[in-house]
């Protein structure tokens, strides 16, 4: 936190971006989310790691109240999350969505600003200037007026991304940004993220590919159904904690680091 | 002056209904447009028995509360690991059927026949008008239909980021603080409005295709949510003013032409569509076939 120590900070402000205590998920009475505490940094890149099942898009949306927990307490920034929405973006998985909507690229990002609208502010000029912004940001700004349905899928991928920057947060929650993109797309997130990194921002990213967690994240939380794992890269993303997080099924790490699960 | 009164009052289900019923095409929620227009027929007769009349607000009142405990059955029903299309099966028709027993049972105290509820009676809509002092104010479902599509208007104009958010992206939209349910449940609202303001006129039966047909007909013909609403009320409005030409020519029923009228305008936009036509593409296909084979 250092960096970003010679500004003013509220006491609010001043706790740490994300403390999860206690957090339990249950779908039909099978537990997929046990127990799980954790704090992160401010200004850190966070990869979370984990077998398919491990409950790793569920984590986030239980942090983010959009599925309930049956215990647990999720603070951003030393507040419940509902009081601290404007300071949250999030990205959800690409295949969430039907990409059929009747919309055009622009205004997916222009979404992005409705949460510091209000109940019934509307999209103005400089809205929609600062959406283009963001949209220039990922390399999009050529495609503000295509459709959506026309754009490919690490296109559509930067739209979302654009759409994360463009609600202006502090802190970031996206779920398998990476996953299904192309290289050129995945180079544009890659440097988005250090970028809002740099910036003094917060990024917590499910991520599968294990090729690239050395390369990409600060911290690393290993998780299935329990948190295995979780702290500085070189500390923690190590054979013997896989092992344990993945169970029998990764076999040949070190020869396998360089792979794709 | 009745075609005026038909025509006009064609036209207004046809916006109430192709307003709401782009959001319900694109909420892939149809066949929900379907159990609500259904279920809301006990709420109708119940407040029909206690007002002994058809055009009170008691009656909106009831269609509403009936269509949004609809959707919540469905909703619920879902949750706890029934298939979907199951839950709708088995809710509206439930519904549907206990209307039918209140009617068959009460059809003589109250001037309500099961063929009106099932195909409306717009031939006969100028005939029952509203009056004020011995003054004529035209017919009372005009002024219904009115009233409904100036609150469905004014609600989606005033919430118009909500509706297309948690239509696109649920998830952001509960993530950003947008109470997704309270916007779900106030669509239904409105899509019950829609229903009992237009069944008096087409039909429970019918007003399923003026909700669905013209929505999904603009759906074919634009990639801009704006642009989608204006073309789903002006297909409706086409294939009322349509179907009533053709119903005059063949004296069949009014209703009944104006939905295939909007059946008809849909195949034309599934061939012809420029974006997504069946034809236009087969052509564009052959010509890009040809320039590579050349």
């Amino acid at each position: 936190m250092s960096q970003t120590a010679n500004k003013e900070y509220t006491a609010s402000e001043a706790a740490a971006p994300l403390t999860i205590s206690g957090l339990s998920v249950a779908y039909q009475k099978k537990p997929v989310l046990r127990n799980v505490s954790f704090q992160v940094k401010e200004g850190e890149l966070i990869g979370i790691i984990g077998p398919n099942g491990a409950g790793k898009s569920t984590m986030m949306k239980a942090a983010l109240g959009l599925i309930p927990s049956i215990s647990g307490e999720v603070l951003v920034y030393g507040k419940s999350y509902k009081e601290q929405r404007k300071l949250i973006g999030y990205v959800p998985q690409r295949e969430s969505v039907d990409w059929d909507f009747p919309t055009n690229a622009l205004d997916v990002v222009l979404m992005g600003t409705y949460g510091r609208l209000g109940w019934f502010g509307r999209p103005r000029g400089k809205d929609k200037a600062f959406a283009l912004e963001c949209l220039e940001k990922v390399g999009m700004a050529e495609f503000a007026d295509r459709q959506i349905s026309q754009l490919s899928g690490g296109q559509q991928q930067r739209v979302f991304l654009a759409r994360a920057l463009a609600q202006n947060a502090k802190l970031y929650f996206m779920d398998e940004p990476f996953a299904g993109v192309d290289a050129a797309t995945e180079k544009a997130i890659i440097t988005l993220l250090q970028e809002l990194k740099k910036q003094g921002k917060t990024v917590i990213v499910v991520h599968h590919d294990l090729a690239t967690v050395e390369q990409y994240f600060d911290s690393v939380l290993l998780l299935n159904v329990e948190l295995q794992a979780f702290g500085p890269t070189a500390d923690t993303f190590t054979q013997e904690k896989l092992q344990r997080t993945y169970g029998g099924r990764l076999a040949f790490l070190d020869q396998g680091r360089g792979e794709r699960l | 002056m009745s075609d005026f009164w038909i025509l006009l009052t064609g036209s207004l289900v046809a916006a109430c209904c192709g307003i709401v019923g782009v959001f319900l095409v694109l909420r892939k929620m149809a066949m929900i447009g379907d159990a609500i227009s259904h279920s809301v027929m006990p709420g109708i007769v119940i407040a029909f028995l206690i007002s002994g009349s058809r055009d009170s607000l008691l009656m909106m009142f009831a269609a509403l509360v009936f269509g949004v405990l609809t959707t919540f059955l469905i909703g619920m029903f879902q949750r706890s690991g029934i298939q979907s299309d199951a839950s709708i099966g088995v809710v509206f028709t439930a519904l549907f059927a206990i209307g039918v027993i209140l009617v068959s049972l009460f059809a003589r105290q109250v001037h309500l026949d099961q063929d009106a509820i099932l195909y409306g009676e717009i031939a006969f809509v100028h005939w029952n008008v509203w009056e004020i002092g011995g003054v004529s104010l035209g017919p009372k479902a005009v002024w219904l239909l009115g009233v409904t599509l100036v609150v469905i208007i004014a609600v989606i104009g005033l919430f118009y980021k909500q509706f297309k958010l948690c239509s696109f992206d649920p998830a952001l939209a509960a993530a950003i603080g947008i109470p997704v349910a309270f916007f779900h449940y106030l669509l239904m609202g409105l899509v019950s409005m829609a229903t009992v303001s237009s069944f008096e006129s087409v039909g429970a039966i019918l007003v399923v295709g003026m909700l669905i047909i013209p929505a999904s007909t603009a759906y074919l013909l634009t990639d801009k949510l704006g642009s989608m609403i204006l073309i789903s009320v002006a297909v409706g409005v086409a294939s009322t003013i349509l179907g009533y030409g053709v119903s005059v020519v063949l004296d069949a029923s009014i209703a009944g032409c104006m939905v295939c009228a909007a059946g008809l305008l849909f195949i034309m936009a599934f061939l012809f569509s420029p974006s997504h036509g069946l034809v236009i593409r087969k052509l564009r296909q052959r010509s890009l076939a040809s320039s590579v084979n050349v």
